[in-house]
């Protein structure tokens, strides 16, 4: 069995008191689309932003191909934190998409692409241009290059946010419920750019409310709820023959409001 | 009111927008070290900065220009009065700016942040790139807002004898036995200058990048 792109291992995450997630073991499969469902307040966002590191974990250890993210165990057995550099180098190899896109609002849709080509990378101004235009174009905004967040429908600007990330050739791209901020009409738009990035073979691990995405392109699906990862298996047995009660309740909602909505 | 007497007064008020710019700008510039140490969390930084403001909002400006303008000789630095009235007005604006320029920087969405750190910026990158352009488009028209309370507070210089326009104004007063025709005039002056700068401002908010036309 090849490594996994992201592994964790018994990572528990509390804010003060109160414990989010318990114990959470998860292998991120390469070149699959992973997807994490269960109801809000679950933690499946606290567990996503745990593998971007913009969440540190209490307790247990992730791994991002092979390399300790954040923490790691000493000789002695302890968990140390690993220094800002060596942080910002095991994240780079990944890349995040925000609910609410959070582009910058004083960049265009290029400058947005191009910024961290420029600034981090140095690359020159023209050639990091040249690269973001790809990107744009590879989401579809080619024409809208020059146009500011502001201009922007909700589906644009979470196209131009996905190809900001991929600008940087992560190897893992991370979905932190994408479609969640956006009118219906708009949600296709953005779910079709991710369809064809799957399709491509990135590794991607989506958190949705979109169970019909999970249930299409999703190869592996974890299921959470209240703080704990109940079943992670392929789509096939989750949704098929849920055999686990509390994930059965939650698919039932779902199937409930796409009833009352043909109703 | 001969064109003379106007004329004068318009003299006067280079001393009233020298004064004010130079102070607006300089005040602007010690305030962004002023915020950074308000955001601080350490409270070696932050704590001087909040005994400054506090001083320089709590004590009325006359009095500040007075006490600079006296206190300077004592410690030994004779200067001419018009940098005393640069240094108290810089001081005082830089107060207020520095309050401005802190709340701007809180209300920088986080997530642009994240964003930022996520493609790898620096936390000096994240600082320079994100948080200061987009802290500024918020805090603009508070800053257009305290350009004209300074213009219009520097008349207060006149304490330490610098001849701008309210001084001019008094001047002529006693001297022409005119003071509604003189007043007036001063008055529409200041609106002038005041308008002119709430124009700028609203011109130039819109002309930042990014912002919904």
């Amino acid at each position: 069995m090849t490594l996994p792109a992201i592994s964790v291992r018994s990572l528990v995450k509390r804010f003060g008191t109160s414990t989010v997630l318990q114990e959470i073991d998860l292998d991120v499969p390469e070149g699959k689309v992973s997807c994490l469902i269960g109801p809000s307040g679950s933690g499946k966002s606290t567990l996503l932003r745990c593998l971007a590191f913009l969440e540190e974990a209490s307790e247990g250890m992730i791994t991002v191909n092979g390399e300790a993210l954040g923490f790691f165990e000493n000789s002695k057995g302890e968990r140390e934190r690993l220094p800002a550099a060596q942080i910002r180098a095991v994240r780079s190899q990944i890349g995040m998409v925000f609910q609410q896109f959070n582009l910058w609002p004083h960049m265009t849709a290029l400058g947005n692409v191009s910024e961290a080509l420029k600034t981090v990378h140095k690359v020159p101004k023209a050639e990091a241009e040249e690269r973001a235009m790809v990107q744009l174009t590879k989401v579809g905004l080619a024409n809208r290059a020059g146009h500011y967040p502001s201009q922007l429908s909700g589906g644009q600007q979470q196209r131009v946010a996905i190809a900001r990330a991929l600008a940087l050739s992560p190897k893992i791209m991370l979905f932190d419920e994408p479609t969640s901020a956006l009118d219906p009409e708009l949600t296709g738009e953005v779910l079709n750019v991710m369809r064809e990035l799957a399709a491509e073979g990135m590794t991607m691990v989506v958190v949705s409310h979109e169970i019909g995405f999970a249930a299409t392109v999703g190869h592996q699906i974890s299921f959470l709820d209240q703080g704990r990862l109940l079943f992670t298996g392929p789509p096939s047995e989750i949704f098929a023959k849920p055999r686990h009660p509390r994930l059965e309740q939650f698919l039932d909602t779902y199937l409930d409001r796409g009833a009352s909505m043909l109703a | 009111m001969s064109f003379k007497l106007f004329s004068l007064l318009v003299q006067a008020s280079v001393w009233t927008i020298g004064i004010s710019a130079i102070s607006i700008a300089l005040g602007f510039l010690i305030a962004i070290g002023l915020s950074a140490a308000l955001l601080s969390r350490k409270p070696l930084y932050r704590k001087p900065a909040e005994f400054f403001i506090s001083f320089f909002r709590g004590v009325p400006l006359l009095v500040q220009l007075l006490l600079i303008y006296n206190l300077l000789p004592f410690i030994g630095l004779n200067v001419p009065s018009i940098v005393a009235a640069i240094v108290g007005m810089s001081l005082c604006t830089a107060a207020y700016q520095a309050e401005n320029l802190r709340g701007g920087f809180e209300s920088v969405p986080k997530g642009l942040t994240e964003a930022a750190d996520m493609v790898g910026f620096s936390p000096r990158q994240v600082f320079l790139r994100i948080k200061v352009p987009i802290a500024l488009r918020l805090t603009f028209p508070a800053l257009v807002n305290e350009a004209i309370m300074i213009l219009k507070s520097s008349s207060l210089v006149s304490v330490v004898g610098i001849v701008e326009i309210t001084r001019m104004a008094q001047d002529l007063a006693s001297s022409t036995y005119m003071p509604i025709e003189i007043f007036s005039s001063a008055a529409l002056i200041y609106l002038v200058i005041c308008w002119a700068v709430a124009l700028a401002g609203r011109y130039g908010e819109r002309s930042l990048p990014g912002v919904a036309k």
